[in-house]
């Protein structure tokens, strides 16, 4: 081996050796403890738990509430995104900056301030009262936990979506209208098709943490509605079934899978990337 | 003119939206009430009793730690995955690139599950011939490393693919050692990417709260953990106090950072 060679090794060794010790070998346990029963002998037990009404029922409505949160995300931050994108005078850093300087406040008590603001006796109702309009009554319920996923990964969905629109060349709408076509059109011809990388990124952004979630559905849920999340992470902490959790989670995995190989079919240069 | 302040409007409702629990979160901290739904008057006292809450400064300790060594490791280790990845060819680069994005793209939930299997059966293995390793500082420290190592990847690979070689030969041709060419030439135009792949682990790593609850073990608490604990008996104002700080303190440096004029960057 020639002096150059091994020099590189000597690098990049400690980097594999870390990548396959921490990524690639705690996921190899999960798939271990998933399709292993207790005295260690091959199941499909674990896996097949998920079918069970009590899990199952988590599940659905973890996908339900998550897809319902990612559409209200995209709906929300599609026009805004493209509003900023139209902004010339502010730099691509202030942007950033003003959606990402609220994830300097603690997650856990920026979702804990919504309970405050959300309550029956409420900051919220309060000013609603005073108006003599109907209180609001959303805590510990579904609707609450969509309410604190929308909040929470809103700026995931912004960010990706910002990026692709502000890097659409102007010429090429400038074209489009030259050429004789109207706003609706220029949009759906030309705006829309090119931010489609934004798009499965964000969605991947707020679809997977929504679905995994067990702390948003803890606060603003009053712990009586359980997400998925909630069900794996009671198999570890509390009922320290460590094959079942794996099992659950094996199954979970697999939706993310899905998503990752859309995103990567749809954005193969990852030019979407949030930052 | 009506379609201009539709735009402002919008962009100012969902700021609110943004903001409102964070000003939330600013106005309890001046809250003499200790609960949560009550105004009991105006007080700075929970700014002063912070810092003589011995837990509380113990967990801020231990998040910046933990977030600051996590972010300068996997920021090396970035920057030695983006030079091996050069020497690989096209499957081995996506292959390994895969790999480095399973945290950043998995649920956290999964992520943590998974660190915490490896580290409690290295523990069993270890207590076996006698040797203790329980859960704590060095499995959330290599937890952190491992899901900030994909951030700092996608900030500095990027700068990168935008080099020059034959900047870096040239170099080599005057006479420059391969670690003089790669400090004097490399480094300097990766830098920004560098930077801002610390700044984003830095960042990941303050704020995460999952990954740290499967693996710190008892005894260990940052600042999110310590929080998550006190969500059941409520949370101490001091938490509101210390966060408003935090809040404040990034604001500035934040600010600070966007107005730098622009001439330094042009002469670096």
């Amino acid at each position: 081996m020639n002096k150059k060679k091994l020099s590189n090794h000597l690098l990049s060794t400690p980097f594999y050796l870390w990548i396959g010790a921490f990524i690639v070998i705690p996921l190899f346990m999960i798939f271990y403890y998933g399709f292993t029963d207790k005295t260690g002998a091959f199941t499909l037990e674990n896996i097949t738990a998920m079918a069970e009404p009590w899990h199952f029922k988590a599940l659905m409505i973890s996908v339900v509430l998550s897809v319902i949160s990612t559409i209200i995300c995209f709906l929300l931050a599609y026009p805004l995104a493209y509003i900023l994108s139209q902004m010339k005078v502010n730099s691509h850093q202030y942007v950033v900056f003003m959606f990402i300087l609220p994830m300097w406040m603690n997650f856990l008590l920026r979702t804990l301030a919504w309970q405050t603001l959300i309550e029956k006796t409420g900051v919220i109702n309060g000013f609603l009262t005073a108006l003599g309009l109907p209180a609001l009554r959303i805590i510990n319920t579904n609707y609450a936990i969509v309410l604190g996923m929308v909040y929470n990964y809103l700026p995931f969905m912004i960010l990706p979506l910002y990026n692709t629109l502000a890097k659409i060349d102007p010429s090429v709408v400038n074209a489009a209208r030259d050429l004789g076509a109207n706003s609706f059109i220029t949009f759906k011809r030309i705006i829309f098709p090119l931010s489609i990388p934004g798009i499965i990124s964000g969605i991947t952004m707020v679809f997977v943490p929504s679905l995994t979630t067990f702390v948003i559905s803890n606060i603003l849920g009053g712990s009586k509605i359980l997400l998925i999340g909630n069900v794996i992470e009671q198999e570890f902490t509390v009922a320290c079934n460590w094959h079942l959790g794996s099992g659950l989670s094996i199954v979970l995995m697999m939706f993310i899978v899905v998503n990752m190989v859309l995103s990567m079919i749809f954005d193969k240069d990852g030019e979407a990337n949030a930052l | 003119m009506i379609y201009k302040s539709l735009k402002r409007i919008y962009i100012g409702l969902i700021l609110l939206f943004l903001y409102a629990p964070i000003i939330t979160l600013i106005v309890l901290s001046f809250n003499a009430s200790k609960t949560r739904s009550k105004w009991g008057g105006f007080t700075f006292d929970w700014y002063i009793e912070l810092f003589q809450n011995e837990e509380i400064m113990s967990a801020l300790g231990n998040t910046l730690i933990v977030a600051l060594l996590s972010a300068l490791i996997a920021t090396i280790f970035g920057l030695i995955g983006c030079v091996a990845m050069q020497q690989l060819g096209r499957k081995g680069r996506s292959l390994i690139t895969g790999i480095t994005n399973i945290p950043m793209l998995n649920a956290e939930i999964v992520t943590g599950i998974s660190l915490m299997l490896l580290f409690l059966s290295i523990g069993n293995i270890l207590g076996k011939i006698g040797v203790r390793f329980q859960l704590g500082f060095m499995t959330v420290l290599i937890s952190h490393i491992t899901f900030n190592i994909p951030y700092a990847i996608l900030s500095i690979l990027p700068r990168m693919k935008q080099l020059n070689p034959s900047v870096y030969e040239a170099a080599l041709d005057l006479g420059a050692t391969k670690f003089t060419a790669f400090r004097k030439v490399v480094l300097p135009d990766l830098l920004p990417g560098i930077s801002s792949g610390f700044l984003m682990a830095f960042t990941m790593s303050i704020d995460d709260f999952i990954i740290t609850h499967f693996t710190k073990g008892p005894g260990f608490d940052t600042l999110s953990t310590k929080i998550y604990t006190e969500l059941r008996k409520g949370i101490k104002p001091e938490m509101y106090a210390l966060s408003t700080i935090i809040f404040v303190v990034v604001f500035i440096l934040l600010l600070l950072v966007n107005h730098t004029p622009k001439e330094p960057n042009k002469k670096r």
